[in-house]
């Protein structure tokens, strides 16, 4: 079973390699990071005097730091997603109609231990993404500004976990959908939770219950959205005064504490949707 | 003859409309069974059932005495798909690594090589699958299924996309599988192939099995076929037995016998009266 597993997890990455999947996200990602020291660093040169006559009010240096690095989180939120979505398009039905599955599925493998695999190789694989991408970030923000957010790891793995559902998504939406169609849906999924956040902050913002509430239950229901909150949260959570206050409402999706909870609920949402995956994928005629 | 693959009162049908209705089938151990059928007739969903990849709506398929698509039964078959794919960044010698890690094949770069041998693509090894031709590809897919020595061998047209001289290499390979025991059962529309190379054949039409036994049996006399001086006359209905009988009453008749056939049906007219009328 685990030589099995170990496999396939190979075969999928070899076919990312070979597919120029990883070049293409390397490219990419070093512009990113090279746009984002070059704004970072005058992002901080210029803020200095952002703050007025009485720096004690607004703390130029928390509010540039956790602005662009929460900037730098969606992005590599956004560009892990999209990389989850890849290492996961067609898996199932695309892959069965292009004649590409059946060869490996008549393998004593079997369809479920294929399907884990597959995602183990797309989740693992974008996690690390997210890890290396975030921890360059957050090298860059510390030389550029030397500014660090008030926890280091926390919000990097809740970025790991979040992308790590949206290949569940993928994972479970390629069961039923063509290739097209997965891509379009999961995309939407992505950015109406996304924009679920934002209505939650907004919500809370202007003291509208309803919205908040929206917001709130949305980021439970794709908790990717709630994980990614979370990860904004813990860059000012012990950040005080008016800079809290303001970066709470960050430009880039409101952050919003999680406790415990949102953890155990993301690992249990995961575990759910890779077992719908699996039973859709068993009941499947190849 | 033990059976390798049998299939009971299986049954099959696609948003209710029928595939398979009730059809019983068995190949025994190094039998090569030449399944036949129109398109559309079920050849494929019984095939796709023996390896698991679709479920039956009624009656079940054993293979080696185990449910079709359980572990046991899967690590017991070799299939090619009549539509399949490989990676195209894989070489030929990288997709039998894969499989033969997929099916726990301790047979290393020794099996490979035979298994490249076998399908005359030994010079292809280290090739990319998407640089070679469709009828390299068939080859190689052979070659896969036959990877961790299957006991049953599934093949789909493996023939489609060949020349005649892949045909023939193939040929080869299913006769050498049966000097090896190895039962098989072929999907094919060439029925001179089928012919050919099958221990017997079975007819599919409409999800019924609606013809089954060996090539010879199947065949039926068409009668003896004269021709003398006045032309050429056809005794229908006679074989082999009546054949001296005919000839000795036309010589006593005073005629001149030029020429002597005893007709019987070929594979193709036994196919066609079984599938009249129904093709896909």
């Amino acid at each position: 079973m685990a030589r099995s597993v170990a496999t396939v997890i190979g075969y999928a990455l070899r076919e990312g390699l070979r597919r120029r999947v990883f070049l293409a996200v390397l490219l990419l990602s070093l512009g990113f990071l090279a746009l984002y020291g070059v704004g970072a660093h005058f992002a901080f040169r210029d803020a200095s005097g952002f703050a007025g006559p009485e720096p004690k009010i607004l703390d130029p240096k928390a509010f540039t730091g956790a602005t662009i690095f929460g900037m730098a989180m969606f992005t590599t939120l956004f560009l892990g997603s999209v990389l989850a979505v890849f290492l996961t398009l067609g898996i199932v039905r695309g892959d069965a109609e292009s004649g590409l599955l059946q060869p490996l599925v008549v393998r004593p493998i079997g369809r479920t231990t294929l399907l884990l695999s597959r995602f183990l190789a797309a989740a693992g694989l974008s996690a690390a993404y997210v890890l290396a991408v975030y921890g360059a970030a957050l090298a860059i923000t510390w030389q550029t500004g030397h500014w660090a957010p008030d926890h280091l790891l926390g919000p990097g793995l809740a970025l790991a976990l979040a992308v790590s559902i949206v290949a569940a998504l993928s994972l479970l939406t390629s069961t039923f959908l063509s290739v097209t169609a997965q891509g379009i849906v999961v995309f939407m999924v992505y950015g109406a939770g996304l924009t679920a956040g934002l209505l939650a902050q907004i919500g809370h913002a202007i003291h509208s219950a309803t919205l908040h509430s929206i917001g709130h239950t949305a980021s439970w229901i794709l908790p990717f959205e709630g994980l990614y909150a979370a990860s904004l949260h813990a860059l000012i959570s012990n950040t005080s005064g008016l800079t809290g206050v303001v970066l709470q409402l960050g430009p880039f999706g409101g952050s919003e504490a999680a406790g415990p909870g949102l953890i155990i609920w993301a690992f249990a949402y995961t575990a759910g949707v890779l077992a719908l995956a699996a039973v859709a994928f068993s009941r499947r005629d190849l | 003859m033990a059976a390798v693959l049998a299939a009971r009162a299986l049954r099959k049908s696609y948003r209710g409309k029928d595939a398979l209705v009730g059809v019983d089938l068995e190949v025994g151990a190094g039998e090569l069974l030449g399944l036949l059928g129109p398109n559309g007739a079920g050849k494929s969903t019984l095939t796709k059932i023996a390896c698991g990849l679709v479920r039956p709506s009624g009656g079940g398929v054993e293979v080696l005495g185990r449910p079709a698509g359980s572990p046991l039964a899967r690590a017991a078959i070799g299939y090619l798909a009549e539509l399949f794919r490989f990676p195209g960044w894989c070489s030929a010698d990288e997709l039998l690594v894969l499989h033969q890690r997929l099916c726990g094949s301790a047979g290393g770069a020794s099996e490979r090589a035979e298994l490249l041998e076998l399908v005359e693509l030994s010079h292809a090894a280290g090739t990319r699958v998407e640089t070679m031709s469709k009828g390299m590809q068939q080859r190689l897919g052979i070659a896969q299924a036959l990877v961790g020595s299957p006991g049953l061998l599934l093949l789909d047209e493996p023939t489609s996309a060949l020349d005649p001289v892949g045909r023939r290499i193939v040929r080869g390979l299913l006769e050498e599988l049966r000097r090896r025991d190895v039962a098989v059962l072929l999907n094919s529309h060439l029925l001179s192939e089928v012919e050919l190379v099958c221990d017997r054949v079975a007819i599919i039409a409409d999800g019924k099995l609606v013809q089954e036994g060996r090539p010879a049996d199947l065949e039926r006399p068409r009668g003896v076929e004269v021709e003398t001086a006045n032309g050429v006359r056809l005794f229908e209905g006679a074989g082999h037995d009546e054949a001296p009988e005919i000839v000795a009453r036309l010589v006593a008749e005073g005629e001149r016998i030029h020429r002597v056939e005893v007709l019987s049906s070929t594979l193709e007219d036994v196919y066609l009266e079984a599938v009249r009328g129904r093709t896909g």
